[in-house]
């Protein structure tokens, strides 16, 4: 076997389309193509703009928190348009003649990357991205407690994806869902590539994500605000420790079984084969004792950004701040507890389903507790609709719905009907739609300007928030009622002509949908080009609640100038009734940030290419990118050289410009919240 | 073991100006508690599916009883234990201030312990291989090597570790940051020490009864 290892030219993303010009291997071909010109475009406009070096040293080698979140928050972006664009091919394939225009394989390659991409590259990125930029702030840290690591967990996620991308360009994506169930993803089945490109990416993800969830667990325990005990942090804290927890103790089932998958294809062990004594069984037990606490850290960050969103635009304290606290405990714990409802078909006996249904019923219990205190929170409060705001609303209306749909399906009997049907793929749309993505749309909306120092432009905003609220009713309503009249999921065509009709609905819902992201950008385009007229310097463009809006806008480097002692749950709303329109300063005295580096990037290259040596077989490389990486992070335990210090009397500088600057900044009414009179820390209470 | 660790983490205020509400070194150590808690999942999650296979994944294979005797995991067994003392009084020699030379002492006959214990844990691996017990033969076999492997990777990277330590302690000498290097790889040895008690009993002791 050559260096190469099983590398060769058919691998390469035109040549079948060459060989064998059909749409589907067109649509493949055009896929790798909008890759490779993609990458290429942005290289060009880096270069022609002068940018290399700004991009460099000013982000890809920092070491904030700040920007890692936003660079987090660009990669979940990016994966977000690739995945939505599956899904729209998808529903075309479904609506067009069967037997459609994709082949079986090129359809399953598409469901199979839509999914992992959907989960572990748009969604967790973007949680781990809001959590960077926000948690902090709100409990009055200057940086996540391991910033090296924290950068070295986004680089690898950033690896994971880069790999997922590179299966359009060179070989092929598996087959076999994003759950990738064996004997079907073993060697005699999936002999290709494409399970060992679901195997590596997630490596990457999954050991960069446990190390955030280690991070985030640490700086929560360690770094809070003087006073701020346990049950005086904010809610969105509280989401983060325990989705933190999810994390470190999840995500190890994941890498242990993708690992246990590896070693099954290419060494010849026994873990999950057909013969020879393997239990496949175990690759499901120990996929969704990952996969299901996954599913709640998934929503829990999202239920935190709600809990946030919903006071503010309420203008009022939310409502059972320690029920909400205990729910979600409780969520967090109970999340430990129901995976085998992923499987209740596979065998089991009849009591064990029953145990496991009656645990997922009970998840229902705590989520229903947190539905009632954002709705008592907005109860005769004064309510503005703002995008953030629209997007939460939307959540609890939509939410609820499958909520339902989720009580139904955790019933053993009922599974038996209606599993591996397009019920079952309309329900968890159903859940993570608006429980992820609308809460992370919501903390983009609310939480921007602590990043950049502008908002983002309502309109735009809106009209995204009605495209994805009716494009998400149209695309996946119509396959609840196909899915119970019996049509299974990831079906490449239907013959059935009862379910025509659902389908071209539920084409025109995932074009909607297109078009919400779509206003997306264009929201961040119009919102960039009029940021002159946007700009909250003030800080608090919202009269917000949280200490993370009693900052300036963009949030300094230091993030606070002192770290104010905490004597109540909501410090910012208590100065600001005291009218004060800046925190009381405490001691100033230096700090220490972390100087950038270059080397989480270039751990995480390493590995990221070592990855991809390992897919293709290239074993002399991938053990030489191996020792590389460790031989790296050797260097780097000889670096203490590794802060700078930030003076006392700087910080002393910072505060006093920012209190000019409140000072001189006039005072608006809440009526001009959305117009260019609002330069933020401007708003009269609510009445 | 938590005498130590809060006396190295009161060591270690490396910038005494800093008014920071929380002291660097014991919250490393915090962290890495919690990495060790996530490694011990690892070793869970492998330990039930070997639980499983010894069972029901023997398929052409030998079982358990017919594989196992006592004699060497004993030994292997001892040499980790008794490694398991000898870390323990490097980190008492470097709480009380002893000698380097001690400490490192203490240390190298630590690890030498556990490159004892490599080397039967190697040694018994030939002969299960040279017999045609390979993992490839059946689900069993496959857990009892990656099981019984996972734990002496783990081996080999304290090891390893270790010998970079003692680098570094050379370069830098015994300042707070070696201190608290050391600390950590004491918790991870103790770790595979506890984490090999468990495997000893289920794999051998078990597997040797059944």
């Amino acid at each position: 076997m050559s260096i190469l290892g099983s590398l060769d030219l058919n691998d390469v993303f035109i040549v079948p389309f060459l060989k064998e010009p059909t749409l589907s291997t067109g649509i493949a071909a055009g896929a790798g193509g909008i890759v490779v010109l993609g990458a290429l475009a942005v290289a060009l406009l880096l270069t022609v703009k002068g940018w290399w070096k700004p991009l460099w040293s000013e982000w890809l080698t920092s070491l904030d928190h700040k920007k890692i979140g936003v660079m987090y928050v660009v990669l979940a972006a990016i994966m977000l348009i690739r995945g939505v664009l599956e899904a729209v091919v998808m529903r075309a394939q479904q609506v067009s003649p069967a037997p459609g225009f994709l082949s079986v394989e090129h359809h399953a390659e598409l469901f199979s990357t839509h999914g992992t991409i959907m989960i572990f590259f748009v969604a967790m990125p973007f949680l781990t991205g809001v959590i960077n930029v926000v948690m902090p702030l709100q409990i009055g840290a200057r940086d996540m407690e391991f910033p090296f690591m924290n950068a070295v967990s986004l680089w690898l996620s950033v690896g994971g994806a880069a790999l997922v991308m590179a299966s359009l360009v060179v070989g092929h994506f598996e087959t076999g869902g994003w759950t990738a169930y064996p004997p079907y993803t073993g060697i005699k089945l999936s002999p290709n590539e494409g399970v060992d490109y679901w195997i590596w990416s997630l490596a990457l993800t999954s050991v960069g994500t446990t190390l955030s969830g280690i991070n985030f667990a640490v700086t929560i325990y360690k770094q809070r605000a003087p006073g701020m005990d346990l049950m005086k942090m904010p809610i969105f804290a509280w989401t983060t420790l325990c989705t933190a927890i999810l994390m470190i103790f999840a995500m190890m089932p994941l890498t242990v079984a993708s690992f246990m998958l590896a070693l099954d294809r290419h060494a010849g062990f026994h873990f999950f084969t057909a013969s020879n004594g393997g239990n496949m069984m175990n690759f499901a037990n120990m996929f969704w004792l990952f996969g299901h606490p996954e599913v709640y850290i998934l929503i829990l960050p999202a239920f935190g950004v709600f809990s946030h969103v919903i006071p503010t635009f309420s203008g009022k304290k939310l409502y059972g701040y320690t029920s909400l606290v205990w729910a979600t405990i409780a969520i967090a714990v109970l999340s430990f507890t129901v995976w085998v409802h992923h499987f209740f078909t596979m065998g089991q006996t009849a009591n064990l389903n029953a145990i496991f249904g009656i645990a997922t019923m009970t998840i229902g219990v705590p989520t229903g507790v947190k539905v009632f205190n954002w709705l008592l929170t907005m109860w005769r409060g004064k309510l503005r609709f703002s995008t953030a705001m629209l997007f939460s609303a939307g959540f609890m209306f939509t939410f609820v719905i499958g909520g339902i749909t989720g009580v139904m399906l955790a019933n053993p009997t009922i599974d038996f009907a209606t599993h591996n049907s397009l019920f079952l793929v309309a329900h968890f749309h159903n859940m993570l739609i608006p429980g992820l993505l609308f809460g992370m749309f919501a903390a983009v909306n609310y939480w921007f300007p602590l990043a950049f120092g502008f908002r983002l432009d309502e309109t735009w905003g809106r009209r995204s928030f009605w495209f994805w609220m009716i494009g998400f009713y149209l695309a996946f309503m119509p396959l609840y009622a196909i899915g119970l009249m019996g049509a299974p999921r990831r079906m490449a065509f239907f013959t059935d002509p009862a379910y025509f009709p659902w389908l071209v609905v539920a084409m025109i819902g995932a074009l909607c949908v297109l078009a919400g992201l779509t206003s997306q950008v264009i929201q961040i385009w119009v919102s960039v080009k009029n940021r002159e007229s946007l700009m909250v310097p003030a800080g608090d463009p919202w009269d917000g609640r949280g200490l993370e809006w009693s900052l300036g806008c963009p949030v300094p480097e230091y993030d606070f100038t002192t770290v104010p002692h905490i004597t109540s749950r909501e410090p910012w709303v208590d100065a600001k009734a005291a009218g004060k329109r800046v925190m009381d300063p405490t001691e100033f005295v230096d700090i220490h940030l972390p100087k950038p580096t270059g080397m989480p990037i270039l751990v995480a290259g390493v590995a990221t290419v070592g990855a991809f040596a390992l897919i293709f077989e290239m074993w002399l490389i991938a053990a030489v990118c191996f020792v590389a990486m460790w031989v790296l992070v050797l260097i780097r335990s000889y670096d203490t050289d590794w802060e700078e210090t930030i003076t006392a009397e700087e910080l002393r500088e910072g505060y006093e410009a920012h209190k000019r600057l409140v000072e001189t900044t006039p005072k608006v009414s809440l009526d001009d919240e959305f117009t260019s009179k609002n330069r933020g820390l401007i708003l009269e209470e609510a009445v | 073991m938590s005498a130590t660790m809060t006396n190295t983490g009161a060591a270690g205020h490396s910038a005494p100006h800093d008014h920071g509400h929380h002291d660097k070194t014991s919250t490393v150590i915090f962290g890495f508690w919690i990495f060790l808690m996530s490694d011990l999942i690892a070793f869970s999650l492998m330990i039930a599916n070997y639980a499983d296979a010894e069972w029901h994944g023997i398929a052409n294979g030998p079982s358990p009883h017919e594989l196992f005797s006592l004699g060497l995991p004993t030994i292997e067994t001892m040499a980790l234990l008794i490694s398991t003392f000898t870390f323990g009084l490097c980190t008492l020699g470097m709480k009380y201030g002893a000698s380097m030379k001690r400490t490192v002492g203490w240390l190298v006959l630590t690890l030498a312990l556990g490159a004892i214990f490599l080397g039967i844990e190697l040694y018994e691996f030939h002969e299960f291989w040279t017999e045609g017990n390979t993992p490839q033969v059946s689900g069993f076999l496959t857990a009892y090597y990656s099981l019984v492997g996972l734990h002496g990777l783990h081996v080999t990277s304290g090891i390893i570790w270790g010998i970079i330590l003692m680098v570094q302690m050379k370069h830098f000498g015994m300042n707070d940051l070696l201190k608290s290097r050391l600390v950590r790889l004491g918790l991870f040895w103790h770790m595979l020490d506890i984490v090999w008690i468990a495997l000893f009993t289920k794999v051998y002791l078990m597997g040797v009864l059944s």
